[in-house]
């Protein structure tokens, strides 16, 4: 199922229009999502490298979740809100962008990854808490972890770009099928 | 407010007609990657940022001192500081005209020289003070100039994206 007649429904709902047309408000949600990176990234990329054993190697695990878990949540909540007015302020668009897509995809990566962290090795954080470099399932957690976050800072970026837009054709094939693009066949019959 | 007020147009010019300025600013994926890189450079000095400023506020990690904590954010905060000012430096090379005349890019200048200096006198400074030789007053007051600073330089940046 497409969610593509949802998307066009979204785009003509007067919040997305104003969202969209807006002098300010696009600009500032924007920013806030960019911004709001330092909060929520700088402290995931923070916990990720103590997995990894290169920084904050004398910190508890558990020490570093109490004490910055809750600021990472709080850039997180705001990161997804400010996310949502942003395909929310273009969504046919977003929809159809391979960038956004692979965004999409890496983020469901990095919360399976988030999980099978928590449900495994995390369990059993009170034996390697104060390990200066934890053991191999954590690290690996933590380097999955800072490579996806990075595919998904990229991809967002990307997003703004219009290099394989669906109303930019032609395109190659696999960027029209990725990108969901609904072409018309060649020869301009429709 | 613009840097066009420090007078340099013949640099500007030299840097604009650079092979380098007109291979970015010509290339379709130059920009876009190194901008990516700039991103992921801000997201880590963010954290290292934060990390320490968060503590100077009462509401970082408790069980190690400040002292060791800003020795170990330091060396994240200087590596990223290297990456965002190398990075930062092309974007510029590509665009020079466009920033000469930018208000955003001059408050953005503005803070980094001084969230800079900030960082590397008092701040630095307070940090390594030692237990109980600053009063928490002063180290949030560090913290919130710290935090400002900063959030101009990154402010600053997105915003020159949306004007001009």
């Amino acid at each position: 199922m497409s969610l593509l007649p949802f998307c066009q429904w979204l785009a003509d709902t007067p919040g997305s229009i104003a969202l969209h047309e807006s002098l300010y408000m696009y600009p500032l949600v924007e920013s806030a999502h960019v911004l709001t990176l330092c909060l929520f990234l700088g402290m995931a990329i923070m916990f990720d490298l103590r997995l990894l054993g290169v920084a904050l190697r004398s910190v508890r695990i558990t020490e570093i979740k109490r004490r910055l878990g809750p600021w990472m949540t709080v850039g997180f909540i705001v990161m997804v809100i400010t996310g949502a007015l942003l395909f929310y302020a273009i969504p046919v668009r977003s929809y159809q962008s391979i960038w956004f897509r692979g965004k999409v995809v890496a983020l469901i990566l990095a919360g399976l990854n988030a999980f099978v962290f928590h449900a495994g090795v995390d369990r059993r954080v009170a034996e390697w808490d104060l390990a200066p470099v934890p053991p191999p399932a954590a690290r690996r957690a933590g380097a999955t972890s800072l490579v996806l976050w990075a595919v998904i800072v990229v991809a967002g970026r990307m997003i703004a770009y219009n290099w394989f837009d669906c109303d930019k054709q032609p395109q190659p094939h696999f960027v029209n099928v990725v990108a969901g693009c609904v072409v018309p066949p060649p020869g301009g019959g429709r | 407010m613009n840097l066009s007020a420090l007078n340099m147009p013949g640099l500007v010019e030299w840097v604009a007609s650079s092979a380098l300025s007109k291979a970015i600013s010509t290339s379709t994926w130059a920009f876009a990657v190194i901008e990516s890189v700039h991103l992921l450079a801000l997201a880590v000095i963010g954290g290292a940022v934060l990390i320490v400023d968060l503590k100077l506020l009462g509401f970082g990690i408790r069980t190690q001192g400040l002292e060791e904590i800003a020795r170990d954010a330091q060396k994240w905060f200087l590596g990223s500081w290297l990456v965002m000012i190398v990075t930062g430096l092309l974007l510029f090379w590509s665009e020079p005209q466009k920033l000469y005349y930018s208000t955003p890019f001059a408050v953005k200048m503005l803070c980094l020289l001084l969230g800079t200096i900030f960082a590397l006198t008092v701040r630095r400074k307070v940090t390594l003070a030692g237990e109980g030789r600053v009063s928490p007053a002063v180290m949030k007051l560090v913290a919130l100039v710290s935090l400002t600073l900063w959030f101009g330089v990154g402010a600053g940046g997105r915003w020159i994206g949306f004007s001009g």
